[in-house]
């Protein structure tokens, strides 16, 4: 196992490029669904408020 | 075409036709992603002269294709926005503009954390380094561009027109290994004729490469509703405005 976490010696290499690419994607995704559901409730809210 | 196109641009059954599709998209993403990763870490052989550092290859040559991707989605949807005036094309420009932007930009640091041991440097002004760099530019410029005006739709325009022009950068990234001599290597998966890449080696990069695309795409569906949304809490919110004045 730990010679498989080594990556024949690029584990400083290898590990963070996949981490990067996880990290930014998830936060790609999060922050999408997040802005939506927060747009959808803003303008819910606006449309309670319309005469 | 034209009625297709027409139906589409309405915001309501874009937003229909959206939310209809992502769930299929974020499954095909999830699973394309997860076998892709599981041939890429575990059922992939080494590089002969690279060893194992050629993994970074599964999550690097994705992301340099979503940046091209990413931004012929702006320059395309700014084409359409400055030609026939469709609102949907502003916002579609709008959404893809910082996914492509991240895409860019881990094109950048995972080809550098791949340069350091192969090529013992983490940065060279080589062609395609620097077109990529560019490109990254291109993307900080276009939603700087969008925010810079008080009125949303001369910023528009303003990014539009930016982004069509920088899209002359798209055909330099992809032939700059080709017109220079660059320390990046040339394509192996995209030659005329046969990929020259090991088969077990092209099916991780297939499998990320589409899981890739599948994942942009519902980002960016899911990012272009919020927009829908937004453009309708701003009109909304003028008309309340509008409303109090008089």
């Amino acid at each position: 196992m730990s010679e498989y976490l080594e990556m024949g010696g690029y584990a400083a290499f290898v590990w963070p490029a996949y981490g990067l690419s996880a990290f930014v994607m998830l936060g790609l995704a999060v922050t999408a669904w997040r802005n939506l559901k927060v747009r959808e409730r803003d303008l819910a809210r606006l449309r309670d408020q319309l005469p | 075409m034209s009625s297709f196109f027409d139906r589409l641009a309405n915001p309501t059954r874009f937003m229909r036709l959206a939310s209809a599709v992502t769930p299929w998209t974020a499954a095909a993403a999830l699973l394309l992603l997860g076998s892709g990763l599981y041939f890429a870490l575990f059922d992939s052989p080494a590089d002969y002269q690279q060893g194992e550092s050629v993994r970074i290859m599964y999550v690097h040559v994705p992301s340099a294709w979503l940046a091209m991707a990413g931004y012929s989605t702006v320059a395309f949807s700014s084409a359409f926005a400055l030609i026939w005036k469709h609102p949907l094309a502003d916002l579609i420009a709008r959404a893809a503009s910082p996914i492509g932007a991240a895409f860019a930009l881990l094109c950048l640091v995972t080809g550098s954390l791949w340069g350091k041991p192969m090529w013992g440097t983490w940065w060279a002004w080589d062609a395609r380094l620097t077109s990529v760099l560019i490109l990254f530019f291109l993307y900080l410029g276009h939603m700087a561009l969008l925010n810079a005006f008080d009125d949303a739709a001369r910023g528009a325009r303003a990014a539009a027109i930016l982004a069509l022009a920088g899209f002359v950068n798209v055909p330099i990234i992809k032939f700059s290994v080709d017109w220079w001599n660059t320390l990046h290597q040339p394509a192996s998966v995209s030659k005329m004729g046969m990929p020259s890449i090991d088969p077990n080696m092209l099916l991780p990069l297939m499998l990320m490469a589409f899981g890739y695309t599948f994942f942009y795409v519902t980002v960016l569906l899911v990012r272009v509703k919020g927009e829908i949304l937004a453009a309708k809490i701003r009109a909304l919110r003028m008309g309340q405005l509008q409303a109090s004045v008089q």
